[in-house]
């Protein structure tokens, strides 16, 4: 897959020859390297409630909207009504669509007791409505939903499969992008095998539930003629439709900043190469409970508001009101920036809902609230709410969106090993620039907390560990008294 | 031909031989047990695509009962007499 990053840009990665579609659902370009075959039929199928369906609807508005190419629905199962109403819940107003005739949907319903067959007969009957609906807009995409309702409509397979092969061929005589949906099958990849008919471009979604966490994946499993991602691609289904997360979305050539910030702990400063963090860079906050992780975190987004920025606090433990009144006994006023539009604090317990949906969450809320500082405190007990692994793969993918979006990333992580594991938990210490731990020693009587800059990159930066003081100003850095000299 | 009891469409794409057929089948039997209480109509969707959505016709040839109630829909060239007799409610079934 690392290859394959190089010639993804721009759906560049396409055999000339072999024009492509852009369906302008996110993340699904990435995967097909330029979307669907142009002018041929892609078959999308999977278990009920998969998201067929709305990936199909999705495809065509888009491209009404996006690629000015109209498109026509034709809906065996759901009325135009119904249509219109579950879509307008994800923000396509498919009537306004209709109106300006850039989509026409057609609901094609079949009700086997009222039907009696006798002798030969063909489906020119659909073939005639399709034709209809694709000229009266000027079609350049079609989508089946799904066909193989068919099926259960007439009892004369032969025919029927002589249709559906003519059908597909009709489509793509008349250079059609078209989508056929199909119900996942128990041996054949759909139940009445459309794959046969549809061999350039097969698209499976699947909806699986792994440790009470559900996960929907996406996988190409056939892309005639192209390359694909072969990986299972997890997708979400928001507010704004689908979005489609690629593993190999970061291309890594995002730019960097020189730039520098403030800490908003002077002595951390100073150990950062006198200037701070860079701008745009993730910086990794470990430590043991108790250890000053959130008073951390919080104290940076002060100073960020200080500077009349941006930030967004993704609490994933304690409430806005907790935090303001903690932070209230360390001097530190957040109420103000709150008030003042500058921060936004998020809360929402980790086990609330999948990763993928806070994923989308945090997407929504960086798109809507713009910072240029974002804080998640802490990222361990996203784990909780998701397979490790995945857990890490996700992780990956949100620090990654807001790198590309030049977002200063900070995220506290527990440190459940104790205070010397190097080994942060979802490995996301690689992803970081700067990593710092907090820690707890104990001396004498005292637990003392300490703090020490493990790595940050293009920096020179502190080696020493220093004190770490909670006072009535927020935190402040010191270095440790030489205690051994002194006593005795 | 007005209100006649039997309202027969017939939904066909051009003249094509099967739908001659089902015309000519569907002609015969009404003849033979319908005298006088039918009407039929043909509709030509390659003419007037529009009137297929109304119907709901996805096979041709369909054949349409109106009336009487409830609609009844029959497919095929209606070569099987006993099966459209059966279709159209006029004997019953066994």
């Amino acid at each position: 897959m690392a290859k394959s990053k190089i010639g993804a840009g721009g759906g560049g990665g396409a055999r000339p020859g072999l024009p492509k579609c852009l369906t302008g659902i996110k993340g699904l370009d990435e995967v097909t390297f330029g979307g669907l075959p142009k002018g041929r039929p892609t078959l999308v199928c999977g278990g009920p409630g998969c998201g067929k369906t709305l990936l199909a609807m999705e495809f065509l508005c888009r491209g009404a909207l996006e690629y000015n190419e109209p498109g026509v629905f034709m809906a065996f199962e759901e009325k135009e009504q119904d249509l219109v109403e579950n879509f307008s819940s994800l923000g396509f107003d498919l009537k306004s669509l209709i109106k300006h005739k850039k989509l026409a949907i057609d609901y094609v319903h079949i009700e086997r007791s009222e039907i009696e067959e006798t002798g030969e007969y063909d489906l020119e009957g659909l073939f005639v409505r399709l034709a209809g609906a694709i000229d009266s807009i000027g079609a350049k995409r079609v989508v089946l939903d799904t066909i193989e309702a068919l099926f259960s409509g007439f009892s004369n397979e032969p025919i029927l499969r002589a249709e559906l092969r003519r059908l597909f061929r009709w489509l793509k005589d008349k250079r059609i992008t078209a989508i056929i949906t199909g119900e996942k099958g128990e041996l054949l990849l759909t139940k009445h095998g459309l794959e046969e008919y549809v061999a350039d471009c097969v698209i499976f979604l699947d909806h699986r539930t792994i440790d009470q966490i559900a996960t929907r994946r996406l996988k190409i499993i056939k892309y005639r003629g192209s390359k694909h991602g072969t990986n299972e691609f997890p997708f979400l289904i928001g507010e704004n439709g689908i979005s489609v997360f690629p593993m190999t979305s970061l291309f890594l050539n995002n730019c960097v900043s020189s730039e520098r910030m403030s800490s908003g702990i002077e002595g951390l400063d100073g150990m950062l190469g006198d200037k701070g963090y860079f701008r745009g860079s993730t910086i990794l906050v470990s430590g043991a409970a108790g250890s000053g992780k959130t008073s951390f975190g919080l104290q940076f987004v002060d100073s960020v508001c200080k500077a009349g920025e941006r930030a967004l606090f993704l609490a994933l433990e304690e409430s806005e009101c907790q935090l303001v009144r903690n932070m209230k006994s360390i001097g530190i006023d957040l109420e103000q920036w709150i008030n003042g539009g500058l921060l936004r604090i998020d809360a929402n317990r980790a086990t609330l809902c999948g990763l993928e949906m806070h994923l989308v969450m945090a997407h929504k809320a960086v798109e809507e609230f713009k910072p240029t500082v974002v804080v998640i405190d802490p990222i361990t007990t996203l784990m909780g709410s998701g397979v490790q692994d995945e857990a890490k793969a996700m992780m990956a993918r949100l620090l990654d969106f807001l790198k590309t979006e030049g977002i200063t990333v900070l995220v506290t992580d527990l440190s459940l090993l104790g205070d010397h594991g190097d080994s942060t938990e979802i490995g996301i210490s690689s992803l970081s620039d700067t990593w710092i731990r907090l820690t707890m020693e104990t001396q004498t009587h005292k637990r003392m907390r300490r703090i020490s800059i493990l790595k940050s990159r293009g920096m020179k930066h502190a080696y020493e560990t220093k004190d770490l003081l909670i006072t009535d100003k927020g935190l402040e850095i010191k270095d440790i008294p030489r205690r051994r000299k002194d006593s005795k | 031909m007005k209100k006649a009891a039997y309202q027969l469409i017939l939904y066909v794409a051009g003249t094509t031989p099967k739908s001659l057929e089902a015309f000519s089948n569907l002609k015969k039997i009404c003849e033979e047990y319908l005298e006088g209480q039918y009407s039929i109509t043909i509709v030509d969707l390659v003419k007037n695509p529009k009137l297929a959505r109304g119907d709901q016709i996805i096979a041709i040839p369909t054949l349409v009962r109106r009336l009487p109630e409830p609609i009844k829909k029959i497919i095929g060239d209606l070569s099987n007499k006993e099966k459209v007799l059966v279709g159209l409610n006029i004997i019953n079934k066994g």
